[in-house]
């Protein structure tokens, strides 16, 4: 199982590593969009992306919409971890492909919780 | 704030009597954690002082305050996905025929606690059950805590809780930003009420059920008083109606009157035929 870290944070990077690696996944790092982008080619069989909003480069929600104009990317779930809790942007998230949602700051347990909600695997 | 060992027991047994819940020997962390923001609000420097208090019965609502920071439950939108899945593929489509004469369905929950559990089925209802809107659909939430209701009534939740176990798609459809909460609009919170039980008294007014949802609650009480609940929810649910305990939770050795119905990882239970 393998799942990609979208944050340029590197220290959000290694915690949400961490709790993704515990999870059973093989874990994939990118530090803005374009990096993600570019990396999904050589992994096209991964089963979830946790995706920041605001980084530089290209931010999280034109990642959500880029990976998601590719049909090749659809098996992928993504969810936003994001500081960004309007209302208005969960709204434009999701509508632009996003499945799920989670607002800043974030514990193993909501990950879980989002990851059941999604069906995709993990290792308890 | 530490807890000297006659003072945890002092607090066990009120809790004991209070609601039946039992503190075992290893939960002083938990007394201290709870009690710890209780005492710093009443003026206390120590639990010690805060148990002399009680003791000597002298501040008016310490003890209630007490009693419910000990019996509150966690909870989050569909905690543990699968009583929910249970329900939503196979429970309610068969009360959904049973029930197509009367057009009518009685849920109750026993442990209301914040509202999360019945306003996660009342979402579900509306999602994939709209039918039911038209019927008499009574869901009923009690719960020993006055002040865990007043706030499953208000229907508001911070963040954290938003983030635990809420599909986003819901979050859009039924929720409204309230400053930095988040509120359920009024249509879903009308569909619930809210009222004061304690499992341990009498039960007035809970209604014949179809559903009855008591997760995590056994496991706070001994096993005579988990027989007599058992036994006393053999009298309010339907007799093909469902019981939802927790998944640590059994009526194995309680209650021998019960079936248990399984579906993937989910599982409830049945009253036995004769």
């Amino acid at each position: 199982m393998k799942a990609m870290i979208v944050d340029d944070s590197g220290a959000t990077r290694f915690i949400l590593s961490k709790m993704m690696s515990e999870l059973g996944y093989d874990v994939v790092q990118a530090k803005d969009g374009q990096d993600a982008f570019d990396k999904l080619g050589d992994n096209k069989d991964c089963t979830i992306a946790l995706v920041d909003w605001n980084m530089p480069v290209m931010n999280g929600y034109d990642l959500v919409c880029k990976v998601r104009a590719e049909n090749e990317y659809n098996d992928i779930k993504i969810m936003m971890v994001t500081t960004e809790t309007e209302m208005t942007q969960v709204v434009k998230a999701i509508e632009a492909g996003a499945n799920e949602y989670i607002m800043k700051p974030f514990t193993k347990e909501m990950i879980l919780d989002k990851m059941k909600l999604l069906g995709v695997p993990f290792e308890e | 704030m530490n807890i000297q060992p006659k003072d945890f027991e002092f607090i066990s047994e009120l809790i004991r009597k209070e609601s039946a819940i039992v503190l075992e020997s290893g939960k002083e962390y938990l007394v201290e954690s709870r009690l710890s923001p209780i005492a710093s609000e009443e003026g206390f420097d120590s639990l010690e002082q805060l148990v002399t208090a009680l003791r000597g019965n002298k501040k008016f609502g310490l003890k209630g305050k007490v009693v419910e920071a000990l019996t509150t439950n966690e909870t989050s939108f569909y905690r543990d996905i699968e009583p929910f899945e249970m329900m939503r593929t196979q429970l309610i489509p068969e009360l959904l025929e049973m029930r197509k004469a009367e057009k009518a369905l009685t849920v109750w929950c026993g442990a209301a606690s914040t509202g999360q559990e019945l306003y996660s089925l009342a979402m579900m209802i509306r999602e994939h059950f709209p039918e039911l809107l038209s019927w008499k659909l009574t869901i009923l939430g009690t719960d020993l805590s006055k002040e865990v209701l007043d706030k499953a009534k208000e229907g508001k939740y911070s963040q954290v809780e938003i983030n635990r176990g809420l599909p986003a798609q819901l979050l859009i459809k039924y929720f409204e930003k309230q400053g930095t909460e988040w509120q359920l609009k009024k249509d879903v919170r009308d569909m619930i009420e809210y009222r004061e039980l304690n499992l341990i008294k009498p039960w007035i007014g809970v209604p014949q059920s179809d559903i009855v949802l008591l997760r995590n609650v056994l496991i706070y009480f001994d096993a005579e008083v988990k027989k007599e609940i058992l036994g006393k929810v053999r009298r309010v649910l339907r007799p093909d109606g469902f019981l939802f305990l927790g998944a640590a939770e059994t009526t194995l050795n309680l209650d021998e009157n019960y079936a248990r119905r399984t579906s993937g990882r989910g599982s409830c239970y049945t009253i036995k035929k004769d």
